[in-house]
């Protein structure tokens, strides 16, 4: 048994990576700072370790011929899942560009609220290292932290030592919409978060009323969607007088219609407290298990996000005409791989009698079993490789933990495109 | 395989060879002398055309995470003009900021072989590297960012000595694999952080008591005692700012005859004369530099059209953030590493500041004597993307075309310049100075940008016109590392260049300090943030070719 420490987590998407894991065999154990998300995506057991074309074991060597067939002799093929790493996801852009296939990743649909607030007017945002040391005041919106990222907390906000606070423990947290589950929020010193329950459905409203507050513009009710205008009023006060707030916010959690008007009410709100002489940020929370990384990828080999298509050789971006599911309802899809190297439970979609390809972490099980079924290997276990963190700038080296035999996405997927070109 | 080259008219400043008739053998990658009683395995009669070694840009946008957030920010661009695939082609984007692969191409056709990413936070180096390793046919580095730092500007606080500040650099260039360091509006970005909204060359960074001036002296020192070829590459402060002439000739002169890199100059030449209180320091800035020689500029040049702008400045950026357009713009504070900002821009030719910006460009360029110390860029994609460079030398290269050119824009703003007055034109000589041999010598590559035997074969080969647009925009033949890659303007062979890069020694004990420093403060281990040699290496394309410093060459 050996143990390795300092390994990065691909899985909580903060980018925690002092993990200490042992490893013995091909089973692992994490030894130290695990998390509620971390440990069991760790430590999860290999169970398939062949291919199988109809439910039936093969070679890989018979799958991706199998896969080929299949994408070569396709009108519309779609790419969805799009978990991977960096590499697994280069040889799933090669793939879709020859293949002139729609590529769309598995959570685009929950981060479309922040694309299309981006695209629309921008924002001003920082990320984890300047929160950690300069976050004076964190304004949490719709949003359970804790159960996002269980280790938040104690290593971004109540760490001990910070460069430019004196005593971490004094800064303030302030809830907007959800109360938190859980006490993760409390301050070592024991002051609880200040909390403004609100329905998702007032989020709306009750931010708006917030910026207008900001910009100091004159509001004549005295209440919105449950919450005293004064209590939005002190809210503004403190970000104007706080000397480095921030803004979270999940963009997944907004589940309501035209969410990308609240995203980026609340990104114009960021800015308009810097209009007023003093700093502030927004933090987007989101981009677990790749999301960020495809995003990424994509972004810098076509100049889209990850919803987008080759169909007619170039590419081509639309945030809703091509998401997978509406592609299925409307039958406009004759082959479906489905990517998903990190996370076994998140099953393709079933997009009705179509031939579909699963090129995913061993263990995955299936209502439907599918045409071809690809184990592969977990980046930041199986083998080396890269994977953006939720704040987008930091890219981490994942490393290889265990020898399981399995190949990588992207070795999968750069033989199913070598198929389509023989 | 030996491969011949026969007739060319061959210009290769590096040898000194001016407009001569000479053939060029090629074998194994490189330059060869004419080999004795051996026919060439190939031959290409070239007769009458024009030879010069690959175009090396110093000063490009072409990978890191700001330029990912700039194709992000602008679908818009994206959707003008798409470029399919081809057999051998991956599809892309073009306009505003393009997608890797069709930046590579795009360059490759237009017969350059190397580009340099100029702005790489240390902490997002790691993209910039995975972003240049999809970016096909070239060449590349990076200038790593530091002096907002906030390991660097502790150091300065606590008065290090030298020696520890050097120690630093290093490991900086080692851990995030660059091949020179880059300082962005100095102190700037730290100070945004704290608030101050600017901050001239002698203003304290409020929390940290260390000016800009000081910056930039200490990392200057470093690099001249270190021995990294590239001086310091800088974008001073006041980016932008009307009258800002003042602060570059003081930058001039702080630094103290060390050697130092002004970089996209134009932006930082601009005077407070006239009814708009904005006009052309271009003749101030051109007599420092003919002045000193410790100096050397990349101009920065504008073109007219719609393009965005980014930048590690998110100080000036934000200040800038009212004049975007389309009304959209980004800025991040990242990582007590640096920041960035993203402002999309529509230079007009009939807006005066625009239009001045244009003339001041070109004055720079038409001034400054000594081509080894002046460089053609556009700040891609800030000033205007590369694809314009043919254009660019087309202005510099014929008189007549520039002043028609002149004759169209704001004329207000002809009347402040003295663009019209200027007779230069450049000479064929003169652009291979800017675009190859000049760009290999500061950027310290070895057996580049030139063609003597021994050199890489990086090649390019066009068909003289008077229209010089016309003709750097479609070289005949571009060969890379030996290789036909490039032929009538179109590349037919896809192959991934090196990373150059430099390893400085330093004082390993620095490494104790900064453990210590990212355990308390950061949010990974220092052995996390050090990217390895395989990370560039692994996918079989990558390779790292590393430079020696000044000390090791002999
Ligand atoms: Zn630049």
């Amino acid at each position: 048994m050996t143990e390795i420490t300092e390994v990065p987590s691909p899985f909580c998407g903060i980018g925690t990576d002092d993990l200490a894991i042992k490893v013995n065999g091909v089973s692992i154990k994490v030894s130290k700072n695990g998390c509620a998300v971390n440990t069991a995506a760790f430590e999860q057991a290999i169970t398939d370790t062949s291919p199988r074309i109809d439910g039936k074991e093969v070679s890989l060597k018979q799958a991706v011929t199998r896969a080929s067939e299949i994408l070569r002799n396709a009108n519309q093929p779609v790419i969805g899942g799009c978990a991977t790493d960096v590499n697994g996801m280069r040889a799933l852009m090669a793939l879709a560009d020859r293949n002139g296939a729609v590529v769309d990743n598995m959570n685009f649909t929950k981060a479309r609220a922040n694309f299309l607030a981006l695209q629309d007017s921008g924002w001003m945002n920082t990320t984890l290292a300047e929160i950690k040391n300069r976050c004076d005041l964190f304004v949490v919106i719709a949003c359970d932290l804790e159960v996002f990222a269980p280790r938040f907390y104690p290593r971004y906000l109540w760490n001990k030592e910070s460069m430019f606070l004196d005593d971490t423990s004094a800064r303030e947290i302030i809830y907007i919409g959800k109360a938190p589950s859980g006490k993760a929020s409390t301050s070592p010193k024991k002051i609880k978060a200040q909390v403004l329950e609100c329905a998702d459905v007032d989020l709306p409203e009750v931010l708006a009323v917030l910026r207008a507050l900001i910009k100091e513009n004159l509001v004549i009710a005295e209440q919105v969607g449950g919450i005293a205008v004064a209590d939005l009023q002190m809210i503004a006060d403190k970000l104007k007088a706080a000397t480095y707030g921030v803004v979270t916010w999940a963009a997944g959690a907004l589940d309501f219609p035209q969410a990308e008007l609240t995203v980026q009410t609340i990104c114009e709100l960021v800015k308009e407290v810097n209009a007023s002489g003093v700093r502030c940020s927004g933090f987007p929370l989101g981009g677990k298990e790749g999301d960020q990384t495809a995003n990424q990828v994509c972004g810098w080999q076509t100049g889209y996000p990850a919803r987008m298509r080759f169909s007619s050789d170039i590419p081509e971006y639309d945030p809703f005409l091509y998401d997978i599911n509406q592609m299925f309802d409307n039958g406009e899809v004759d082959a479906f791989v489905w990517v998903q190297a990190f996370n076994s439970s998140a099953t393709p979609p079933t997009g009705g009698r179509i031939p579909t390809i699963v090129v995913a972490r061993s263990g995955m099980t299936f209502k439907e079993e599918p045409d071809v079924f690809i184990p592969v290997g977990t980046p930041g276990i199986d083998h080396a490789g890269h994977a953006y963190r939720l704040d987008n700038v930091v890219a981490i080296r994942l490393k290889k933990l265990r020898d399981s035999g399995l190949p990588s996405t992207a070795e999968v997927l750069t033989a199913i495109e070598q198929g389509l070109v023989s | 395989m030996l491969t011949k080259l026969t007739g060319g008219i061959v210009y290769d400043p590096a040898n000194k060879v001016n407009g001569k008739k000479k053939d060029i053998y090629i074998e194994d990658r490189r330059i060869v002398s004419k080999p004795r009683n051996v026919a060439p395995d190939q031959e290409y009669n070239i007769g009458g055309k024009i030879v010069m070694a690959g175009a090396i840009d110093l000063h490009t946008h072409i990978g890191g995470g700001k330029g990912n957030i700039a194709r992000m920010l602008m679908p818009e661009s994206h959707r003008i003009d798409p470029v399919a695939h081809t057999n051998i082609k991956r599809a892309g984007t073009v306009h505003g900021m393009p997608s890797t692969f069709t930046t590579g191409y795009r360059y490759a056709e237009m017969g350059y072989t190397a580009a340099f990413e100029p702005a790489v936070l240390p902490i997002n180096a790691r993209q910039a590297h995975m972003e240049m390793g999809d970016t096909p046919m070239l060449d590349k580095g990076g200038y790593v960012m530091l002096g907002s730092d906030d390991f660097f500007l502790r150091m300065m606080t606590a008065n290090k000595d030298q020696q520890a500040i050097n120690d630093y650099v290093a490991w900086t260039l080692r851990a995030a694999q660059g091949v020179g360091i880059k300082v962005v509006n100095p102190g700037g970005i730290s100070a945004f952080k704290f608030n101050q909204r600017q901050l001239d060359l002698d203003e304290n960074n409020t929390h940290y008591n260390v000016t800009p001036r000081q910056i930039l002296k200490s990392l200057a020192t470093a690099i001249k005692e270190l021995g990294i070829s590239h001086p310091l590459h800088v974008h001073g402060s006041n980016l932008g700012v009307p009258g800002n002439i003042q602060t570059t000739l003081d930058s001039i002169a702080g630094v103290e005859g060390l050697p130092m890199h002004l970089t996209h100059v134009q932006f930082h030449s601009y005077g407070t004369e006239g009814d708009f209180k904005f006009s052309s320091g271009g003749a101030e800035l051109a007599e420092a530099i003919n002045k000193n020689n410790n100096v050397s500029v990349d101009v920065g040049q504008i073109m007219f059209g719609q393009t965005i702008t980014a930048s590690g400045d998110n100080q000036r950026q934000y200040a800038n953030r009212g004049i975007s357009s389309p009304n959209k713009w980004v800025c991040m504070d990242i990582e007590c590493d640096a920041g960035c900002g993203l402002v999309p821009f529509k230079y007009k030719d009939q807006n005066f500041v625009n239009a001045l910006q244009w003339a001041i460009g070109l004055e720079i360029f038409l001034l400054v004597k000594d081509p080894w110390r002046i460089f053609l860029t556009t700040d891609h994609p800030n000033g205007a993307p590369f694809t314009s460079y043919p254009h660019l030398i087309r202005l510099l290269m014929d008189k007549s075309f520039r002043n028609d050119m002149l004759a169209t824009i704001h004329p207000e703003a002809q009347k402040m310049t003295t663009l019209g007055a200027i007779d230069r034109e450049y000479s064929m000589q003169e652009i291979a100075i800017l675009t190859r041999a000049g760009a290999a010598k500061i950027t310290g590559l070895e057996n580049r940008g030139a063609l003597g035997k021994g050199d890489f074969a990086d090649i390019t080969v066009y068909t003289e016109n008077d229209n010089r647009e016309k003709m750097f925009e479609k070289p005949d033949y571009v060969f890379k590392d030996g290789e036909l890659v490039v032929k009538d303007g179109e590349v037919v062979k896809v192959v991934w260049g090196t990373t150059h890069i430099v390893r400085p020694d330093y004082d390993k004990s620095i490494e104790k300090d900064l453990k210590k420093y990212f355990d308390r403060f950061m949010t990974m281990k220092v052995g996390n943030f050090t990217i390895s040699d395989d990370e560039i290496t692994e996918d079989g394309r990558g390779s790292l070719t590393v430079h020696p410093t000044v000390g090791e060459k002999t």
